[in-house]
């Protein structure tokens, strides 16, 4: 989980972001609880109401859901979902800009397979 | 209407014009940023708020109720200035005492246990605290009268990097529980930029700013690149300002970006302090 936020996204959507990469790291188990709104709140010292939004994101993707009176959980088969929905979201956030700051490098394609096969050998 | 309303407020101090017929709406339960520059009319306003001045026109209220000379109304509000309102030789302790009997939900627990973290000592005189302290008390005090109308008019003034987050973080959890009105004046802007959800700016005494923060950073954004590829970018659209550093040029314009950008520039979101540098400059 990030322990900063920056000025590049929407506040909301990095506290998304840092749910989803916790619980892609194992750091929150499906069908766990999450920390509240308040405990977000007040570790990235934002407005409790930009930390709602942000896990409003998620329950809307069925990633959380809210028990009432208790608090926020994890679903089940939040896991799967959010690989699945990260790896239709590869290719433009990660293939795209590297292949726009290689043009401008004057690396070739070529180059960049080269590059990947290394990478996945180490 | 419920919460308060400023209406045509004006004053003037000798020949210096502070406040011209200033209009605003402070809502229930919101944090509020009140920005502006040195002199610009910030501290007034507060201070015409919470009855510690008069205005020369205009009217406050509260829930529709007139805010001057009302007790009633006065009650549910708090201001922290740099102003020290505590008799002479008062110590923190009597001033927690007096704090609990003119504010009735006064938590002397709670005000008990800001002392421990802070590391105030609560047997020492006011005047003699050092200007941090003198700031974090007063902050202790806002944190535990329990109102629901705190206005914190430069809250971190003289407080170091720990006692600022300190700071932050037990008023978001205080807020986060029990939601109430939050007023901050501050000149360090990024510091409250994610705390606060509605930001009115203030230049010579008018208001020229009064927005919902995501709307205001969303309302605006800056491209950088070769001048000549900018200067392209930006004919026909609405720039706030621009900074040149040799060929490299970056402007501040409102609006959206283009979804498809010619190559060469890049687009970076709008911060609170970018915006207010080109709002409030001369």
């Amino acid at each position: 989980m990030k322990q900063e936020l920056n000025q590049e996204k929407p506040i909301f959507i990095q506290i998304a972001e840092t749910i989803e990469d916790g619980i892609l790291t194992g750091a929150f188990h499906e069908e766990e609880q999450i920390p509240s709104i308040t405990e977000f709140s007040v570790n990235y010292k934002i407005n409790p109401a930009t930390a709602l939004k942000g896990i409003n994101l998620l329950v809307d993707e069925s990633i959380l859901f809210k028990k009432r009176g208790v608090g926020m959980f994890v679903s089940k088969g939040a896991v799967q979902r959010l690989k699945d929905k990260r790896q239709s979201q590869f290719y433009d956030s990660y293939i795209c800009k590297m292949i726009e700051e290689a043009k401008r490098l004057g690396i070739t394609s070529d180059d960049i397979i080269a590059m990947i096969e290394r990478g996945f050998v180490k | 209407m419920k919460g308060i309303e400023i209406k045509g407020i004006s004053k003037t101090f000798k020949d210096t014009k502070a406040l011209a017929d200033v209009n605003l709406q402070l809502e229930e339960g919101k944090i509020y940023g009140l920005l502006g520059r040195n002199g610009a009319g910030k501290s007034t306003l507060l201070n015409i708020i919470n009855n510690r001045i008069f205005q020369d026109e205009g009217t406050v209220t509260l829930d529709g109720e007139p805010v001057k000379e009302n007790e009633q109304v006065l009650s549910r509000f708090f201001l922290v200035n740099e102003n020290n309102l505590y008799p002479e030789g008062m110590k923190v302790k009597e001033a927690f005492f007096w704090g609990k009997e003119f504010y009735p939900d006064f938590d002397m627990e709670y005000a008990d246990k800001l002392c421990k973290v802070f590391e105030l000592p609560k047997k020492r005189k006011i005047k003699n605290l050092s200007t941090g302290y003198q700031s974090i008390f007063k902050n202790i005090m806002a944190l535990s009268v329990n109102v629901p109308y705190v206005f914190l008019d430069e809250p971190v003034l003289g407080l170091d990097a720990y006692h600022r987050d300190l700071f932050y973080r037990l008023l978001i959890e205080k807020y986060a529980q029990n939601p109430f009105t939050v007023v901050i004046s501050t000149h360090l802007l990024e510091e409250v930029t994610n705390i606060v959800e509605h930001v009115v700016i203030i230049k010579n005494g008018q208001i020229i700013k009064d927005e919902s923060r995501d709307d205001i950073l969303n309302g605006g954004y800056c491209v950088s690149g070769p001048a000549a590829l900018v200067n392209a970018y930006i004919s026909g659209r609405e720039t706030i300002g621009e900074d040149t550093i040799g060929g490299l040029k970056t402007v501040y314009l409102l609006g959206r970006p283009d979804d498809v950008l010619p190559d060469g520039l890049e687009i970076s979101s709008m911060n609170l302090q970018k915006l207010f540098i080109q709002l409030t400059g001369v």
